[in-house]
């Protein structure tokens, strides 16, 4: 029973091993295009990573054919948004001069973005995930795109925007 | 330019200097999994054992009480000098 448990753990410590080997990079990626950090100084980033990571270890034996990968930014996702959601009143300003590509847009801007173009997630599986409708995700996708190619002119406070305040077009 | 050709160019946008993975990450990964893991087990240890309690408190209770048998009549007085 022992042995059997201990060898069941060398193979999880392994194989997950490997897969945080081939994914690791990819996902640290797509979590410093999420915060908008710059690309060598990204604590939140590396956070969101770790924290994503451990909950695909602890659920590691449960996959049963699951794409470890999916998993992981699922959670990456998810996560991100709650914490947008969470220091979105008042005291929690950003600390961090935005940077990056993603700099210009909105965390939910961002999320979709990097969900869409960078992973590739289909615009349902997208919508499913953030709890929008297909059209609202392909809207703020194409919107966030036209700001990305097109900056405006101006230095606006688009940094600063909210969550929520960006108006349907 | 249409839609492919935007969302191409925002790709390559998004595509320029990955950030490096800094060393020790998996180990941390793997800490705070097990952590979690190991936290996940003694809840579910702990639930057994009350599950496990309430079911010797009843036993041991519905052995002493019995409240099965019919309680004795009090309303109808005892039968004397018959």
């Amino acid at each position: 029973m022992r042995g059997r448990q201990a060898s069941r753990e060398a193979r999880r410590a392994r194989e997950f091993e490997a897969f945080v080997a081939g994914a690791a990079g990819r996902l640290l990626h797509a979590a410093t295009l999420l915060t908008a950090e710059a690309r060598n100084d990204n604590p939140r980033a590396r956070r969101l990573l770790t924290l994503s990571l451990a909950h695909t270890y602890a659920g590691w034996d449960r996959l049963r054919g699951e794409d470890p990968y999916d998993r992981a930014r699922r959670y990456l996702a998810t996560r991100f948004a709650r914490e947008v959601w969470q220091r979105r009143g008042g005291f929690g300003r950003p600390r961090h001069r935005p940077a990056g590509p993603l700099a210009a847009l909105a965390p939910q801007e961002r999320l979709i973005v990097v969900l869409r173009l960078y992973e590739g997630v289909a615009e349902e599986q997208a919508a499913a995930l953030l709890g929008l409708t297909p059209e609202r995700v392909r809207a703020v996708c194409d919107r966030a795109v036209a700001l990305l190619l097109h900056p405006p002119p101006a230095p606006v406070a688009a940094p600063t925007r909210a969550w929520g305040a960006v108006s349907e077009s | 330019m249409n839609r492919t050709q935007r969302e191409a160019a925002a790709r390559r946008l998004m595509e320029q200097s990955p950030p490096r993975v800094p060393p020790g990450l998996c180990a941390e990964a793997v800490r705070r999994g097990d952590r979690a893991l190991r936290r996940r087990a003694v809840a579910r240890r702990a639930l057994w054992l009350l599950l496990l309690a309430a079911a010797v408190a009843f036993t041991v209770w519905a052995l002493t009480v019995q409240p099965w048998a019919e309680p004795p009549a009090e309303t109808t007085p005892p039968l004397t000098g018959w």
